[in-house]
């Protein structure tokens, strides 16, 4: 998690699910939706230890898993694999060297911070930036200009929205740095950015996205009025 | 608690266990005066593996990691194949898990996982790579790794938490046990898996959690 003046661990109130960590910890979230749980777990240590039981039991299951027969080969190419340095899992991000508002895997996604960040503009202040991920989920950052609503969006699937920077609250809930919403479809809100900065968020949902949702989604209602 | 007397880790476990009937605070401050009994007592009677893969991290010994592999090896192959993986990329990706686990061993950290989860969450990664063909976003690293020398105590209280976790596992009726394997072998989406496992996963949970606040502490 951050370590830093401006956002302790007890700032964060809303975390993720145990489906969500049991499900990152198994390895079958979608990539948009592993983003966005290893974002939070990276601001959240309570976050991570929960992450880090689910890893237990896992860990469990393997223990108890029935052998099965190895090549004969098997040991002697381990050990040839060792001597040229092959190693398998890919290392996790480096804790960062100077504060950003991202958290690590995000810098990964992005390239960079902030201020790498490829936005698209849908006018009167709004901004959004689709990140590569694969099929199965779709991933954005959200750039919300302080005080703006973001009228209600039925979303299909669910919806997970870290906040990074500001915050925003709706009807019954508010949400600063580091907290996670889980919505479900049938979660119908207004949510809006609390004054004084922008509210900046990732944001993954598993429905389908077409192409057309983009823009409605959330141009559509500004322009309405 | 369950207690299997055939191992050495339980035997700890009794020995352990007046030490946590203590509730809270208390129980905290009552652990402190028996850690240098412990020391001894767990030199020796360190297992479940943590030795082997220090021995191997600090001294590279082939030994204790050809104990490792007879061990884990053919479990992790079992794992992948499971998880959906034919014969030869089981055996080519096990291979490869193991070589990590030499590679990487500086990266573990006995007083917040056992290692089988550590091997554990090396095999689930391979296995999303070479199977699902994706990226999994890893969390950003604490800025500390693993301290060189960590806490005895500290270790075999996690491997106490390890080996309760497996006994429950082990006592939950069949059907219930099943639904959790198959949710760790990749066989059901996230949608699909019920997270109430019925597990005491809470009391692991805490001692993680106390393990990253002493890490945070150390780093000042």
């Amino acid at each position: 998690m951050r370590w830093d003046e401006n956002l302790k661990m007890t700032d964060i109130n809303h975390h993720l699910t145990d489906a969500l960590l049991m499900a990152y910890s198994a390895g079958s979230l979608p990539e948009g939706f592993g983003l966005v749980v290893a974002s939070h777990i990276s601001m959240c240590d309570e976050c991570r230890a929960r992450m880090e039981s689910f890893d237990a039991l896992g860990g469990t299951i393997l223990e108890n898993t029935e052998d099965t027969a190895l090549a004969p080969e098997s040991f002697g190419a381990t050990l040839e694999r060792i001597a040229k340095g092959a190693a398998a899992a890919p290392a996790p991000p480096a804790p960062k060297e100077r504060p950003t508002i991202f958290p690590g895997p995000l810098v990964d996604y992005v390239g960079g911070d902030l201020d790498q960040v490829k936005w698209r503009s849908y006018g009167i202040g709004l901004k959004q930036a689709l990140l590569p991920v694969a099929r199965g989920s779709t991933v954005r950052l959200l750039y919300i200009p302080a005080g703006m609503a973001v009228p209600d969006h039925g979303h299909r699937g669910t919806e997970l929205t870290l906040v990074l920077q500001g915050a925003f609250h709706d009807e019954s809930d508010h949400f600063g740095p580091g907290d996670i919403e889980v919505a479900d479809q049938d979660v119908f809100h207004t949510p809006t950015a609390d004054q004084g900065q922008p509210c900046i968020c990732l944001a993954a949902t598993d429905a389908p996205l077409r192409f057309k949702d983009l823009l409605p989604r959330i141009a559509q209602p500004f322009l309405r009025i | 608690m369950m207690f299997h007397a055939t191992q050495p880790q339980e035997i700890g476990a009794s020995f352990l266990c007046p030490l946590y009937a203590g509730a809270g605070m208390a129980g905290a401050r009552a652990r402190r005066p028996a850690k240098i009994e412990w020391k001894r007592s767990i030199k020796t009677k360190m297992s479940d593996w943590v030795e082997q893969l220090i021995r191997v991290r600090d001294e590279k010994d082939e030994t204790a990691f050809s104990e490792l592999f007879a061990h884990f090896a053919p479990r992790v192959k079992a794992f992948l194949m499971k998880s959906g993986a034919d014969a030869t990329l089981a055996e080519e990706c096990t291979q490869e898990v193991m070589a990590a686990l030499w590679l990487k061993a500086h990266q573990f950290d006995p007083t917040r996982a056992s290692v089988a989860t550590w091997i554990f969450t090396i095999a689930r990664n391979r296995r999303i790579d070479a199977l699902r063909k994706q990226r999994r976003p890893e969390p950003e690293d604490l800025p500390w790794g693993p301290q060189a020398e960590p806490d005895q105590a500290e270790v075999l209280a996690m491997q106490q938490e390890n080996t309760k976790l497996k006994n429950a596992l082990r006592a939950l009726p069949g059907a219930q046990r099943e639904l959790i394997e198959r949710s760790y072998f990749g066989e059901l989406s996230h949608s699909e898996i019920a997270a109430e496992t019925g597990l005491p996963l809470g009391t692991i949970k805490s001692r993680i959690r106390l393990a990253l606040e002493r890490l945070r502490h150390a780093m000042g």
